[in-house]
């Protein structure tokens, strides 16, 4: 992937926030934004030009299932490459976001080598 | 049935009236009938100590400090996990920055161990949601017992009606207990197949 492609983060643990972060600069990706919740990230994806969403599932006010709705449902964003990462580990869960359009998934806790292989393999086919 | 135990004036107001058709019957009863009465108002006494024993419990005790406390304490645990984690990951940070200036096959090292302590750093978010799983599961215990109790103590506001949730929230448990969800490998295969 293009190392300058904006990433923007979206999970409501600061320490989550950071270790992604950290993870992605390891990755040479160091073009990264923050969000808390599904909300602020669609506030700043709507304003911005990113070129890959990674999301948790479970925050509040607005879920990342229902982030990636929204973005799914905007003709703009509607392409956005998109990885839900989460601790929600259910079949039912994976189908739900499946479904929504989601790009890849990843159940927590990961690893280093997980997260590039996913975000590789969903940018290939941005 | 003790009109004394009867926290709400319509209770006793029903019961006054069921006893007065069941008394104005008392002389056409047969010996079946007057047992099966016998035995409604002991069934009618029994109910009557139930509310009085719910009434007299110290609900306060559990909605005004109990559970508050055991949430404050949850609450510390995420707070006291949360900086120590910073603490790690601000470290890990200062050895990242001197990669650069070592030679190669340190570098290497480092990096792989540092990447391992991000990856190890991931426990503060999943403990954070089983305790708040936890904290969830206590005030609902807090706003049933509230629930019960206020029945029978003078308080029969109905909660306030909740949004429905969205697939997203119905969705959202946090994570499984160990073995209960899905292993990365299998998701890979249902996104596949999918």
């Amino acid at each position: 992937m293009d190392k300058n492609t904006q990433v923007l983060i979206v999970d409501d643990y600061k320490t989550m926030l950071r270790i992604i972060r950290n993870l992605l600069k390891q990755l040479g990706i160091e073009n990264v934004d923050e969000a808390t919740d599904g909300q602020d990230a669609l506030a700043k994806l709507r304003n911005g030009n990113f070129g890959l969403v990674i999301s948790d599932w479970n925050m509040a006010p607005m879920t990342g299932l229902d982030l990636l709705k929204e973005v799914r449902a905007d003709p703009r964003l509607k392409n956005m490459p998109f990885i839900m990462i989460t601790a929600e580990s259910k079949t039912e869960n994976v189908a739900a976001a499946k479904q929504a359009g989601v790009s890849n998934y990843i159940v927590k806790p990961f690893n280093a080598e997980t997260l590039r292989e996913k975000i590789e393999k969903v940018m290939v086919h941005a | 049935m003790p009109e004394a135990s009867l926290a709400h004036p319509e209770d006793a107001r029903i019961e006054a009236a069921v006893r007065v058709v069941l008394g104005s019957m008392a002389g056409d009863l047969t010996a079946a009938e007057a047992a099966l009465l016998a035995e409604l108002e002991e069934l009618g006494r029994t109910v009557a100590s139930t509310k009085q024993e719910i009434a007299r419990l110290k609900v306060d005790d559990i909605t005004d400090s109990h559970i508050p406390r055991a949430t404050d304490e949850l609450d510390a645990i995420v707070e006291h996990t949360a900086h120590a984690t910073n603490e790690i990951l601000d470290c890990c940070e200062v050895l990242e920055n001197i990669i650069p200036r070592i030679g190669e096959e340190q570098a290497q090292a480092l990096q792989g161990v540092t990447t391992r302590i991000y990856e190890a750093c991931s426990f503060q978010d999943i403990t954070g949601q089983r305790i708040g799983k936890v904290v969830a599961a206590l005030k609902a215990i807090e706003a049933r017992v509230a629930s019960i109790t206020g029945r029978y103590m003078g308080s029969r506001e109905p909660p306030a009606p909740e949004a429905p949730p969205t697939e997203g929230r119905r969705l959202a448990e946090g994570p499984q207990l160990p073995g209960a969800g899905i292993s990365q490998a299998d998701i890979d295969r249902l996104l596949s197949d999918f």
